[in-house]
């Protein structure tokens, strides 16, 4: 057998080692509700901060629209459970569908666009989904879709953030993934090298786009309730965050600062003001003196700790 | 056999013909040059062959297709590869990866294989690797495989982008400059890279250049463009004595 | 509704549009500036346009000062912030990546909204009564006296804004340097200088919208930026962003759609006009309205 085979079903083989022993701890009461519902939070900030990496940090589409996917899943998600009483997995695969398809239709005619005036037009985009939902009373308006079943829980949060953190990380490790990071390096060269540049831009944005999907889907089946204003451009600031923290094209970067801002906004719960300030020295911070973000666009593995004992150089993954 | 075949190309930059009335005729097999004075339109003249720029008038035939309107990568794929006269590396990359992304359009893995690690997903990578190694080893840079190419000198990162070019397999190789930049030594190694290359490759090569040993060294053909029009043709020798492109030259040296 | 009514609506509309969309203008003006000189969306920009109103607000009601005295104010204090934002934050980054730049300034957007609710509190304030509103009656169509004076004082600021770009040593830099920043600093242009006074005018000029929607509006909050920054960037581009009179053509059609749009057909539908607007702006016309289309060299 490969040994590189050998490595992926190795690291499966972790992460249920890993749903193991949170479950249980969970089972027993050791972690409570609190940090339950802090857990569900980092796994959907995984899901949404490694997906809005596909599309910023590998393919360097600079789109702040990622909390307009998020909202289509979270209603098509939750219009799936309370208006259709299907079950949950199909309003998981709904909302991966309903914000993957939308993002295919935007991103086709505006992936044409580049640096700023993408970024102000996935942000234009973003908002203008949030008006629209605001503006429909099937799912409630500007009152927001209430009523909805409480179905997500510890165990399909953990192996919806694994499933889409190894689909990215594989996507990225391929030819397809060479491709998106091609367009990001240098648009122009990787043309020049039979790289269909639009298909690659299309494609990192859709797949990002259908994962903010699923992490809707799941945030609105833990909340019982969604509302268009959890929607807004800041949301997608606070997504961004996480990718510019833990590093434009680093997965392990982007799990780290998932799992850290959600401890920090949790700790500033009561102080939202706060929070925000610290967010944004944090950003102002973060761009003057580090703005590779923690880890750049390297990846943390066990041969990146090989290596700062003094091992070979790259390609970690 | 033609390879390639301009007729009457042209292109206006608002009011200016920076290339006009272009007529090229490349055979299979030929190592041709294309020089001029600064300005000239050469790399214009690349940008139009590969599709980064539409031309305003004239066509195109490549293999016995007109490709005028392809999108780059497209002609890319129907077999025209270059590099750029301002190095354009997937500069953050190790230098596996920039040889590897060049073979992306051979790949034939889907989605799915990817995602799930399976079917022809391990073997065609091991083949692409395989085969990457074996590009840059002729290019003498399988040492630094790993190495960012940002950071390898000048001189090599010419080199990576002429393998790059290669690994995606072309049948015609527009080279823009190469040896810009490079010392005489290097100069030398790379005219002898650039006929073996052409041998082994089977390729046919247009390639600009100032350093004119260089040119005249290793081009069998030459076309010397000024002010975006063809103002000679012929071998080495009979361009070193066109009165014509001394004139156009005057000031430079042409050895 | 029959014709002459719809006219009178419509033209009832286009007046409160002009005057809304005179504001939009002399916040255009800033982002399209800096835009022009440094090539960055200045995201912070229409959170300088609510410190200025607040600048406003403070002046005339603890300071007790007048209208005018208090613009002045709001203007100088917004231009200073202005300056400094850029000396703190974006200077350092002039040669960095452009995303790096356009984090910078949602950070800097985010610290002024929020370092605001903590110095002032989130709670809206009612901005005094400056002046008196009196409706003006002309025909069937009422202009407010406060409409009047939004338009008077944007006219005036476009009016000596147009002068200065064209006619001061001042503004024949900035052109300089929006044109070829090299080349400027090659003919001993003080660039640094030239894009510090660009931020401090583009912010000045945000004050004073600040103020006069604070006038106009009564209401001030440290979220009050948001919305109008964004719709003053998409005038911004309307208009062919780093072109002058574009800002002020895209400000005023903005207010003019945005009107129509909240009157004929349904106000909670406003936004996503000015957002579908950009979009196909960009689409279609990426280089706005008096922009010039330009192509990468390869
Ligand atoms: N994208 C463009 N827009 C406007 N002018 C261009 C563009 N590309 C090239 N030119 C002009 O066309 C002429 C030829 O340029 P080029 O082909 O680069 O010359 P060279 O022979 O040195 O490679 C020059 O005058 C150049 O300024
Ligand atoms: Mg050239």
């Amino acid at each position: 057998m490969r040994v590189k085979a050998k490595r992926d079903l190795l690291s499966l083989g972790a992460c249920l080692l890993l749903y193991a022993i949170i479950q249980l701890l969970i089972e027993v009461d050791v972690i409570g509700q609190f940090w339950v519902l802090n857990i569900v939070l980092i796994g959907i900030n995984i899901i949404l901060g490694v997906s809005l990496n596909l599309i910023n940090g590998f393919t360097g589409q600079f789109s702040i629209g990622h909390a307009g996917f998020m909202a289509v899943g979270a209603y098509v998600g939750a219009v799936m459970t309370v208006k259709l009483h299907l079950p949950f997995i199909v309003a998981i695969l709904a909302g991966a569908a309903g914000a993957g398809i939308l993002g295919f239709a935007i991103g086709l005619p505006t992936l044409r666009l580049s640096g700023d005036y993408l970024a102000i037009a996935t942000l234009g985009l973003g908002e203008i989904i949030r008006i629209t939902i605001l503006n429909i009373p099937y799912v409630g308006g500007a009152s927001g879709l209430m009523g909805i079943p409480r179905l997500t829980n510890f165990t399909w949060v953990f192996f919806a953030t694994v499933f889409t953190v190894f689909f990215i990380k594989n996507f990225i490790n391929s030819s397809h993934g060479r491709a998106c990071i091609s367009v990001r390096e240098n648009e122009i060269a990787a043309e020049a090298m039979g790289v269909d540049t639009t298909k690659y831009k299309v494609m990192a944005f859709t797949i990002g786009a259908a994962f903010a999907g699923v992490a809707g889907a799941l945030f609105a089946h833990y909340f019982y309730i969604v509302h268009p204003a959890s929607f807004t451009f800041m949301k997608s600031f606070d997504l961004l965050t996480i990718v510019v923290l833990g590093g434009l094209g680093s997965i392990t970067g982007s799990i780290t600062a998932a799992i850290l801002l959600t401890f920090v906004s949790a700790a500033l719960a009561g102080y939202p003001e706060m929070r925000m300030v610290i967010y944004s020295l944090m950003l102002i911070g973060l761009m003057l003196f580090r703005p590779q973000g923690l880890f750049g666009n390297k990846e943390i593995s066990l041969k990146f700790f090989n290596r700062l004992k003094g091992g070979s150089p790259r390609d970690a993954a | 056999m033609t390879l390639l075949k301009t007729s009457k190309l042209g292109i206006m930059f608002g009011g200016l013909r920076a290339v006009s009335n272009l007529n090229l005729e490349i055979s299979s097999g030929e190592l041709v040059g294309l020089i001029g004075p600064n300005g000239a339109g050469k790399t214009t003249a690349f940008n139009l062959l590969t599709g980064v720029y539409q031309p305003t008038e004239g066509t195109i035939e490549f293999d016995g297709d007109s490709i005028v309107g392809l999108k780059p990568y497209q002609v890319t794929q129907r077999g025209i590869a270059r590099t750029f006269q301002n190095i354009r590396l997937f500069s953050d990359l190790s230098v596996l990866d920039n040889v590897k992304i060049a073979y992306h359009f051979h790949v034939k893995y889907g989605l799915l294989e990817t995602v799930v690690r399976m079917g022809r997903y391990y073997p065609e990578e091991e083949e692409l690797e395989h085969k990457a190694i074996q590009f840059l080893k002729i290019f003498n840079l399988d040492g630094k495989k790993d190495e960012i190419a940002k950071n390898l000198p000048y001189g090599e990162q010419r080199r990576l982008e002429i393998a790059r070019a290669l690994a995606a397999q072309p049948k015609l190789l527009l080279l823009d400059e190469p040896a810009a930049g490079m010392n005489p030594q290097e100069t030398h190694q790379l005219m002898e890279m650039i006929r073996w290359i052409r041998k082994e490759f089977d390729l046919t090569i247009l390639l600009i250049e100032h350093d004119m040993s260089l040119v005249m060294g290793v081009c069998e053909r030459i076309y010397v463009l000024d002010y975006g029009m063809v103002i000679a043709t012929g071998t080495p020798q009979e361009i070193k004595n066109n009165p014509k492109v001394i004139e156009a030259y005057l000031g430079e040296e042409v050895q | 509704m029959d014709s002459s009514s719809f006219l009178m609506q419509f033209a009832q509309q286009l007046i409160n549009g002009v005057s809304l969309g005179s504001i939009y203008a002399l916040i255009a003006l800033g982002y399209t500036m800096v835009y022009g000189t440094i090539k960055l969306i200045n995201f912070a920009h229409g959170d300088v346009y609510m410190v200025g109103a607040y600048i406003g607000f403070f002046a005339t009601t603890v300071l007790g000062l007048g209208f005018l005295p208090a613009l002045l104010l709001a203007m100088v204090g917004a231009g200073i912030l202005g300056m400094f934002i850029e000396r703190a934050a974006y200077r350092p980054l002039r040669n960095a990546p452009k995303i790096a730049v356009l984090i910078t300034a949602i950070g800097v957007s985010l610290f002024l909204e929020y370092g605001s609710m903590l110095l002032v509190t989130p709670q809206p304030r009612t901005f005094p009564a400056v002046l008196s509103s009196t409706p003006i009656h002309i025909g069937g169509l009422i202009i407010n006296s406060q409409q009047v004076l939004i338009l008077g004082v944007s006219l005036f600021l476009m009016v000596v804004l147009t002068y200065v770009v064209n006619y001061t040593k001042l503004g024949k830099a900035m052109r300089a340097v929006s044109f070829d920043t090299d080349t400027a600093r090659l003919m001993g242009i003080d660039v640094d200088k030239v894009i510090s006074y660009t931020f401090a005018v583009g912010s000045a000029l945000a004050a004073a919208a600040g103020v006069l929607v604070g006038v106009y509006y009564n209401s001030i909050d440290p979220l009050m930026g948001i919305m109008p920054g964004l719709k003053a960037f998409v005038a911004a581009v309307l208009g062919g962003i780093g072109v002058i009179p574009g800002a002020m053509l895209g400000g005023v059609l903005m207010g003019v759609i945005e009107a129509l749009v909240s009157g004929f057909i349904s106000s909670t539908f406003r936004d996503a006009a000015a957002f579908g607007i950009l979009i196909i702006i960009l689409l279609f016309k990426p280089a706005g309205l008096l922009g010039k289309n330009i192509r990468e060299k390869v």
